[in-house]
């Protein structure tokens, strides 16, 4: 086969890789908005605070550090134990569901009934206020994440696929860590639509999504659904802190991804699991092939963020509610 | 009540005279947001420096040292607002940290009177004191740098980069397209084929810039980042497996930061450095005793010896011997802003001052003059060995090559000049 076949071949898969991690991020925006309408501007920044968290519990960090030492003139930053990677993360979890009863009891509580404008700008507060706490809490520095994932490109993949092309085909590139974000990512998906279809608290779920007020009145509680999506979408935030986290070490610029989320959510719909999948990969891979073939040659390459928000924007001219959204029919 | 009001007005005067008396050395910092761990480390060093020199020596001269700290996150505006609002506490030169905000003061600098030093940043053709009266950017540009790396390079490559292919992954922004015109002139002498390869702000995502270095096999990759842009080109050059010793980073993309993440696989990964690494000077013993171990350091006292950290008393070292130099040539100890420009237009960093600083070998010895505002453009590399986890110079602080350079800082600058109607200095 032709060298540049192939390379467009392998451009196609790293997108679709690519458009998995977009996806996990995507999933957090979606769980949220699609039960109670609310768009979670601090979703990126839960990604980054639970990554923090994990990597702080599994060093042993001593939380708020910093600020001990400063008020107190003390030198403690650890303590001096390492947590087993599976015993963090479920501590992680603990965490971040601790953080979705807060987030419930100090925030949406107060905020019912109110427009969904309100609701919003207590998120972009939410995301201010978790970055700042963050930042106390496990401080500035890059963190390592290393729970046993494997990085690199696939040996074996590369050595097996080498023969398909000429001499300047070395085979085909995979990054292993994608391979397991997919898998993750699989698993996430399936285990979210199992429990939303054969569990009671994911049938509540449900009946919170479609209408609030029908949902009130055969007695399904909102503050219990709320704190068990607003869990859910921190454990989702964990998947990609930890995806995102291993690739490029956790900071704060980990919040940022959230820009990626943003197109694959237009594009997908606001309210749909499988739409933050598929638009997460129809964006990974429209991008990635468009800076290999029209980008890169002719328009000087970068060209990945804009040609995400473009075509989500073609989209919305044509279907506005995304691809697998919900159409809203509003009744004068 | 007149006479209460006066009282109270000639009060407060006084209780504000030792501080107006004070040198004032604004620290431009962004210890918050996605650069903060690149920020924290030099804002400490820079802090820490001067107040060392309280401690230890009583500030400079006998003149007490204040370093009043302004949040900017990286960003151009909050940067200007943080200008805005120390100038007129008396400050002596400005260090902006960012390309971004110093392209902002420029102007403004000259107008207030008041000296920019961007340290291995800005706009590069500043060096060109005859246009850029107030704007200092010694000791070594972004222009030298890319003429140093491929200078090492070829050295590498045996003494020649003919038929060689060299590629700039850079930040897709003004800071990482400067080293261009110098790569694109570098290319028709020395031979070699160039091409740049843009990454988008933030930079966390790389896969079409690394399987396109992986199908073009560069023989050699210079990189303009920063930010996690760094973090995530290191790491995806050793997911391809590309050879580091053959990748070189500019100076903003090597330090600790950049590379840890990485592991084992960030092994043998170079970077340009304008300053030495490691802590194995002696003022670092004395900012542990007078500064870290008193409990007065600006962080949590644990950069100390970091690349960034270092840089941040560089930066802090040059700004004080610039003030000494102002002491002595007005004969007082209290200096103006003016008095520091013309004193750093007549700069002289020998080894014998960095000795007597507790920084033996620390950086390049140069001068700057009303011409060159640039200093001698040295930079030396340095290489990262994951195992001991730490930076090391592998070679001589070693010019760039003035005969590129040179023209394009004369032909960048007079078209500034041209643009904003500026009269030639120094005649």
């Amino acid at each position: 086969m032709p060298d540049q076949f192939l390379f467009a071949i392998e451009v196609m898969i790293n997108g679709l890789m690519a458009g998995v991690l977009y996806a996990l991020v995507a999933l957090g925006f979606v769980l949220i908005f699609k039960s109670s309408g609310i768009f979670n501007y601090a979703q990126g920044v839960f990604a980054l605070f639970a990554a923090l968290t994990l990597v702080g519990l599994q060093e042993g960090q001593i939380p708020f550090s910093h600020l001990i030492n400063a008020i107190f003139g003390t030198h403690i930053h650890h303590f001096g134990w390492h947590i087993h990677s599976v015993i963090a993360i479920a501590m992680t979890v603990a965490v971040m569901v601790l953080l979705a009863i807060l987030v419930e009891r100090y925030i949406l509580r107060h905020l019912v009934n109110q427009p969904d404008i309100i609701l919003f700008m207590a998120t972009i507060g939410l995301a201010y206020f978790m970055e700042g706490f963050g930042d106390l809490m496990w401080g500035s520095e890059i963190k390592t994440l290393d729970i046993g994932l494997p990085q690199g490109g696939s040996f074996w993949i590369e050595e097996n696929t080498a023969w398909l092309g000429g001499e300047n085909f070395y085979g085909f590139f995979i990054d292993r860590l994608d391979i397991v974000a997919a898998i993750v990512a699989a698993i996430l998906v399936l285990a979210l639509t199992l429990f939303s279809q054969y569990t009671k608290q994911g049938r509540a779920l449900r009946a919170v999504a479609d209408d609030h007020q029908a949902a009130l009145s055969v007695g399904i509680s909102l503050r219990y659904i709320w704190v068990l999506v607003w869990a859910i979408a921190g454990i989702v935030a964990l998947v990609a802190g930890i995806m995102w986290g291993s690739k490029s070490g956790v900071q704060f610029s980990l919040s940022l991804i959230a820009l990626k989320a943003l197109p694959v959510l237009m594009l997908g719909g606001f309210t749909s699991i499988p739409g933050a999948i598929v638009g997460g990969l129809i964006i990974g891979v429209g991008e990635k092939l468009f800076e290999f073939t029209i980008g890169a040659p002719f328009l000087g390459g970068a060209t990945e963020n804009w040609f995400a928000y473009v075509l989500a924007l073609l989209f919305l001219v044509f279907r506005p509610q995304g691809l697998f959204g919900d159409k809203i029919i509003e009744r004068v | 009540m007149k006479l209460k009001i006066a009282t109270l007005a000639v009060g407060a005067v006084m209780a504000a005279a030792p501080v107006m008396a004070d040198l004032v050395f604004p620290s431009l910092s962004y210890r918050t947001g996605p650069f903060a761990a690149g920020g924290i480390p030099f804002a400490d060093g820079y802090s820490d420096y001067f107040t060392l020199l309280n401690e230890r020596d009583g500030g400079i001269g006998g003149e007490a040292i204040r370093v009043p700290e302004c949040e900017t996150a990286y960003n151009t505006e909050k940067g200007v607002e943080c200008y805005e609002a120390l100038k007129g506490e008396g400050a002596l030169v400005f260090q902006p940290l960012s390309t971004g905000i110093t392209y902002q003061l420029i102007p403004k600098s000259a107008a207030d009177d008041i000296p920019v030093h961007s340290m291995g940043y800005g706009r590069t053709s500043a060096k060109n004191g005859k246009v850029f009266s107030h704007v200092f950017n010694y000791p070594v540009n972004y222009w030298d740098g890319a003429s140093v790396g491929v200078n090492h390079f070829k050295e590498q490559a045996g003494g020649s980069l003919e038929g060689k292919k060299i590629t700039l992954l850079h930040f897709n922004g003004a800071y990482g397209k400067e080293p261009i015109p110098t790569l694109t002139k570098l290319a028709e002498v020395e031979g070699f084929d160039f091409n740049a390869i843009p990454i988008d702000y933030p930079g966390q995502e790389q896969k079409s810039q690394w399987l396109q270095i992986r199908r073009e096999r560069p023989d050699y990759v210079l990189f303009w980042g920063w930010g996690v842009m760094n973090q995530v080109a290191v790491q995806e050059a050793a997911n391809i497996r590309f050879n580091m010793e053959n990748f070189m980073g500019i100076w903003w993309s090597g330090s600790e930061n950049d590379v840890i993440p990485a592991g084992a696989g960030a092994n043998g990964y170079k970077a340009l450095q304008f300053h030495n690494v490691g802590s194995d000077f002696p003022v670092f013993a004395d900012i542990q005793k007078y500064v870290v171990d008193a409990g007065k350091a600006a962080g949590a006292g644990d950069q100390v010896g970091t690349v960034l950290y270092n840089r941040g008393v560089y930066a802090a070292f040059l700004a004080a011997e610039a003030a000494a130099t102002a002491q002595a040539a007005t004969g007082n100890s209290s200096i103006t802003a003016g008095d520091m420009r013309d004193a750093m237009e007549a700069l002289e960093i020998n080894e014998a001052k960095m000795a007597a600083a507790g920084l033996p070998g620390f950086g390049p010895t140069f001068t700057v003059t009303c011409e060159n505002h640039g200093g001698g453009g040295m930079a030396a590399v340095s290489q990262w060995d994951a195992a001991s986890q730490s930076w090391s110079l592998i070679s001589d602080f070693s010019a760039s090559d003035s005969s590129i350079v040179d023209p394009l800082i004369m032909a960048d600058s007079a078209a500034y000049a041209t643009e904003n109607n500026l009269p030639e200095r120094c005649n």
